[in-house]
């Protein structure tokens, strides 16, 4: 008996391929996207974690001095008083307009760096003589491999997939050599093995400060709001994938009541007929699941490359741009994809298992009536106040997306009300009976249609947003640059001297030579970088401020004030006129506080003396030139030859904008990618929805044709409906879609980076995705449309006939 | 006891890649090569010798404390040349290498440094004489006074010492032949240091009272191919004589020398063959069966003694393992001394 009902229920999927198709489609797009956004954020941590843990970033203290470069013979007291310590020295190098970090450590004082480690395992050792003694070997994820094979001058390269993505790991005496900078150190790490009767590090060398890991950006921190708005649009598509999985279950049980009716009639068990539907869903659950992780997979790593430019640009943070298939993540995927499926399908269960045994093919639509939409319309209400109240008593990023969450499904929870209101004020104008027909009969569709106009609803309100957001962003951040970036060169010498060397010989060329200098300090809310600026109208006239005291460069220039930039601003909520300590001894007056987008740390600008003041001895390698944009070219290029420059040392201000203006349209690739994706999939739920309807329709239908109006005129009404509703929908959109960007821009961009934007509204964009959703509205509506078409007069006719 | 060349080769500079490093019977192109007649000048040869690949300040002591219980320490400079040259900073192709370990009658305490000549963390100078790496050192106006100190996590030593006699030389007024091959070091030595001071050790100091004995080699090839490891012995009697004697193990058979030292300094160096070394029992320390008690036997020098390991745990898990501890010996002669055993 169970083997043949199980057949009886089954035969439904071979007598409608469509629906299957479109059953397993929705679970399939619900696991992809979800899927993708998880395997790309395993990918993401997964590489922070080899970094940290490759070089000892996140476990061991070290010490720096502020400003400048420790020198060798401080090295050498420090380990001749017992201090086991090992050097490093950084820099970055530049190849075909991409920026590498090379990192040198003293790899005899630390032998045991991980990846020196794994590569002396590995097949191929290479004998340790190689690596320290010239021209020495540069050790490299395999990524970058190509990169540095094809280019002049580099030592040999030994690839490992140990290192991180974006780093060159060598020994200190090569890459003193490379970065041209004999006998310097950036840093020294405090090895974790210290021996006894240790004198104090303040007795040895007291202007170097120890950093715990503690003080130090962590990398996963910094990237973890990135990877919660990832996650975010992920879990967004996943819910608009449960709708079309919520209305073909739903048409899927209602079109098989008859042969229910006759199973239970012949005997079978209610309990029997439960379990049978829901072995059959997580059949389909488990293939659509697999399917859609196939697709995940594929469209990860698509994504990955563009979403791993973005951690590099945004945070620094090395990610790979491979994938790696984690069985964690297709277990999650199948689990996720099983638990949708049932939770989308459990209305249907739930209604099957309440079935009269006698009960008839349904002709009513299935859905709510009047008081469920009034329900529902409360609860959205609900929501979004919950929402609300829940941001304004916790704030945070946490907080910020709660927000969302309770503007989003509460506003989707009270557009069936907002519709059904609409409609009826248009039923009271309407004086046609054709009219009052249509929109009566539309409004009797809603509860059918309500879930996929949700899901619309909230795709177009995510376009909206998102597209604002990135938009203004946009806008704002190419301002900035032109407002930022004002030197025409900016030239880098190997040391102070040949920094001075080239100021005396360009300072009669050019008309004015801007030194770059900074100090690496530390605030207590993570690193902080002390810039000194001397005065030039370059700064007065361009430099972004968001905040400003009054004189603020007469206070920042000549009496001692501060500048600081959003990020430090925001997370220590100092503002013009407050105070903040740069140092334990020195607590400066705050100027004004400008915008510094695309960087993680928080940063300060003072006056060249009062930054000698604090920082002594910083470094003086760094210009910004002024000239007539027209020379500078020319000029770069005679830099080079006059003092033996390489190419990355000095670089004009078009290429730096272009290379910024690069990493910020990466940045935003993978939302608009996201964007799309969620609008196609939220006017396929439209397609299944009312494809559900259409076996409902004929009844109703039938009397209008038997009334006059012929099949042509039935299907151009049956766009229409679709169409207006969908126009409908999009204007409840945009004032949804506007708030979600505020809230974006506000609250958390504000929590996730520490700057703020202002919001531009741009009408085309709206414009051309009320038509884009206009389209998919006639898109959806045209196989149903074209099957009344198509109809023969007397299957109509038969409506009249058969009993009810 | 060139041997210990194994050592600088096979872990340095970093260790594990080294291992697959079979190069000690590896040319020494470039390198200086030892040859016979050479004359030694003091205070230059206490110096370092760059132009040769491989050389060492090799320092053992058997000490005793006021309750007379037996304890050895050892401190180890090797310089590892990649380069047969100096240069300034890190370009410096100089390798340098510290051991240091206290061995108690029940614990056995090791640790070890790197560094890179040039850059000042380590090295030696000739006169005054000085060798240091990190904050451990060698050091005195000669090499007749000598104050020693190093440390590790849990311990450490601060020890004073006085040459009662002269330099020894071993082999061939200094060069000390290695192989049947003619492998081949300039090797000599102090071994007739007093020591005294105090030993860290991690629940308390103490006092200590013993004697010394410092070795100085330097070579560019000292091994053949066939030889894998070697057991090498430092042996102070009661009655004042000594006897170096080691037994490098081959694949064609064992090759052995020795030199007998007399109360005066006068050597008497034995061919190969003419010490017998035979192990008499094993103990297994860090996966490893290592033989921590011998039977030593020369018919021509009337010796024939068991040695036994004061703490058969004496393991030095550094970067290339190998065992090195004091011994006690007894039979027809008495004292104590210092054995080394790599290649197991």
């Amino acid at each position: 008996m169970t083997r043949a009902a199980v057949q009886a229920l089954l035969s439904h999927w071979r007598s409608h391929p469509l629906q299957l198709m479109t059953l397993l489609t929705g679970i399939a797009l619900a696991t992809c996207l979800w899927s993708a956004v998880q395997a790309i954020n395993a990918e993401a941590r997964a590489s922070y974690d080899r970094a940290s843990a490759q070089l000892a970033i996140g476990r061991f203290d070290k010490l720096r001095a502020s400003g400048n470069l420790i020198p060798l013979s401080r090295y050498a007291a420090l380990r001749r008083a017992g201090w086991q310590v090992a050097a490093v020295l950084e820099g970055s190098l530049r190849l075909d307009g991409r920026s590498v970090r090379l990192m040198g450590v003293d790899m005899i004082a630390y032998p045991a760096l991980p990846a020196v480690t794994e590569i002396e395992q590995g097949a191929a050792a290479p004998d340790p003589a190689d690596i320290l003694t010239a021209p020495g070997r540069l050790l490299m994820s395999p990524e970058l491999a190509p990169l540095f094979q094809t280019a002049p001058g580099f030592p040999p390269i030994i690839t490992s997939t140990a290192l991180p993505p974006d780093l060159v790991l060598t020994d200190i005496g090569v890459a003193e050599q490379l970065l041209n900078r004999s006998g310097q150190i950036s840093r020294l790490i405090i090895l974790p093995e210290q021996p006894r009767g240790q004198p104090p590090l303040s007795d040895i060398a007291p202007e170097l400060q120890r950093i715990t890991p503690s003080a130090q950006l962590d990398t996963a921190q910094l990237t973890d709001s990135f990877h919660l708005n990832l996650s975010a649009f992920g879990l967004l598509s996943f819910a608009v994938g449960l709708f079309i999985v919520h209305g073909t279950v739903g048409l899927a049980f209602a079109q098989r009541r008859g042969t229910i009716r006759t199973l239970r009639a012949l005997g079978l068990p209610m309990r029997h007929l439960i379990w049978i539907g829901l072995g059959e869903l997580l059949l389909l659950a488990a293939i659509g699941g697999m399917f859609g992780l196939g697709l995940g997979y594929f469209l990860a790593g698509a994504l990955l490359p563009d979403v791993a430019a973005t951690l590099r640009g945004l945070y620094g943070a090395p990610i790979d741009g491979q994938m790696s298939l984690r069985p964690q993540w297709v277990a999650a995927g199948l689990a996720m994809a099983t638990g949708g499926t049932l939770a989308a399908s459990g209305h249907a269960l739930w209604r099957l298992s309440r079935m009269p045994i006698l009960a008839g093919p349904g002709l009513q639509a299935w859905g709510g009536d009047t008081t469920s939409t009034r329900i529902t319309g409360a609860l959205g209400l609900a929501l979004l106040i919950a929402g609300t109240i829940a941001y304004f008593a916790f704030g945070g990023l946490i907080a910020g997306f709660a927000l969302l969450a309770g503007l989003l499904t509460g506003a989707a929870l009270l557009l069936p009300l907002l519709l059904s209101g609409a409609l009826t004020l248009f039923l009271r104008r309407a004086r046609s009976p054709v009219a009052q027909w249509v929109l009566a009969d539309m409004r009797a569709q809603l509860p059918g249609l309500s879930l996929a106009l949700m899901a619309l609803l909230l795709a177009l309100a995510a376009n909206i947003g998102v597209g604002t957001m990135v938009s203004s962003f946009r806008l704002t951040f190419t301002g900035w640059l032109d407002q930022r970036l004002t030197s025409e060169l900016y030239v880098t010498a190997a040391d102070d001297t040949q920094g001075e060397r080239i100021t005396e010989w360009l300072t009669p060329r050019v008309s004015a030579v801007l030194p770059i200098r900074s100090a690496e300090l530390t605030h207590e809310t993570g690193p902080l970088f002390l810039y000194g600026i001397v005065d030039h109208e370059s700064y007065r006239q361009n430099w972004p401020l968001i905040a400003e005291g009054p004189d603020v460069w007469d206070h920042v220039l000549n009496r001692g004030a501060v500048l600081i930039n959003e990020q430090l601003a925001r997370r220590a909520d100092l503002w013009p006129g407050d105070r903040v300590a740069i140092t334990a001894e020195h607590t400066l007056p705050i100027a004004g506080v400008y915008s510094d987008y695309g960087n993680p740390t928080g940063q300060a600008i003072v006056a060249m003396p009062v930054l000698d003041q604090i920082a002594p001895n910083t470094e003086t390698r760094r210009f910004g030139i002024r000239t007539e944009p027209e020379r500078a070219s020319d000029l770069a290029q005679v830099l080079r030859n006059q003092f033996e420059l390489p190419p990355s040392a000095v670089v004009q201000q078009a290429a730096m904008k272009a290379q910024s203006m690069a990493i910020f349209e990466k940045t935003f690739v993978i939302t608009s990618a996201l964007n799309v994706l969620t609008l196609g999939v939220a006017g396929f739920a439209i397609l299944t929805s009312l494809l559900t309807l259409w076996t409902q329709r004929l009844p109703q239908v039938a009397p209008v044709w038997a009334l006059g109006l012929t099949r042509t005129q039935l299907a151009r009404l049956e766009l229409l409906r679709s169409v207006l509703l969908a126009a409908l929908t999009a204007c409840l959109a945009l004032p949804l879609g506007l708030v979600l960007a505020w809230v974006l821009l506000v609250v958390i961009n504000v929590q996730a980076f520490g700057w703020r934007l202002p919001m531009h509204l741009f009408p085309g964009d709206w414009a051309s995705l009320f038509l884009l959703t206009l389209l998919a509205a006639v898109l959806a509506a045209a196989l149903p449309a074209w099957r009344l078409l198509r109809l023969p007069p007397a299957a109509l006719l038969r409506v009249f006939a058969n009993e009810r | 006891m060139n041997v210990r060349a194994f050592i600088l080769f096979v872990l340095l500079p970093i260790a594990s890649w080294a291992q697959g490093y079979a190069g000690l019977g590896g040319s020494a192109e470039g390198f200086d090569r030892p040859v016979p007649g050479y004359s030694f000048e003091f205070p230059r040869d206490h110096g370092p010798h760059p132009t040769y690949r491989i050389e060492w300040w090799y320092l053992t002591a058997n000490l005793r404390d006021a309750d007379g219980s037996d304890y050895g320490i050892q401190w180890t400079l090797f310089r590892s040349a990649l380069k047969p040259s100096e240069a300034d900073g890190w370009q410096s192709p100089q390798i340098w290498m510290g051991h240091a370990a206290v061995t108690t009658p029940d614990a056995h305490y090791f640790a070890e440094r790197l560094s890179r000549g040039g850059v000042g963390q380590a090295g030696v100078t000739a006169h005054p004489f000085e060798a240091w790496i990190d904050e451990w050192h060698m050091r005195g106006g000669d090499l007749d006074t000598l104050n020693l100190t190093a440390n590790g996590v849990d311990f450490g030593y601060d020890l004073q010492l006085q040459a009662q006699g002269s330099l020894v030389f071993h082999g061939d007024a200094g060069y000390s032949v290695k192989s049947a091959d003619g492998q081949a070091s300039y090797y000599y030595s102090q071994p007739f240091y007093t020591v005294e001071g105090i030993l860290h050790l991690p629940d308390q100091d103490v006092e200590v009272t013993g004697q010394g004995w410092l070795d100085r080699e330097w070579s560019s090839q000292p091994l053949a191919e066939d030889q894998s490891g070697w057991d090498w012995f430092s042996l102070s009697f009661d009655s004042g004589d000594k006897l170096m004697a080691f037994r490098l193990r081959g694949d064609r058979g064992d090759y052995t020398a020795a030199t007998w030292i007399e109360p005066d300094g006068t050597v008497t160096p034995l061919p190969d063959g003419s010490v017998k070394l035979k192990p008499l029992e094993t103990t297994s320390v860090a996966q490893r069966n290592v033989p921590t008690r011998w039977h030593l036997s020369s018919p021509e020098l009337g010796v024939d003694i068991d040695v036994i390991a004061v703490t058969p745990k004496a393991w030095m898990g550094t970067r290339f393992e190998y065992w090195e501890g004091p011994i006690t010996i007894s039979g027809s002669h008495t004292g104590r001394g210092y054995l080394e055993m790599t290649g197991y």
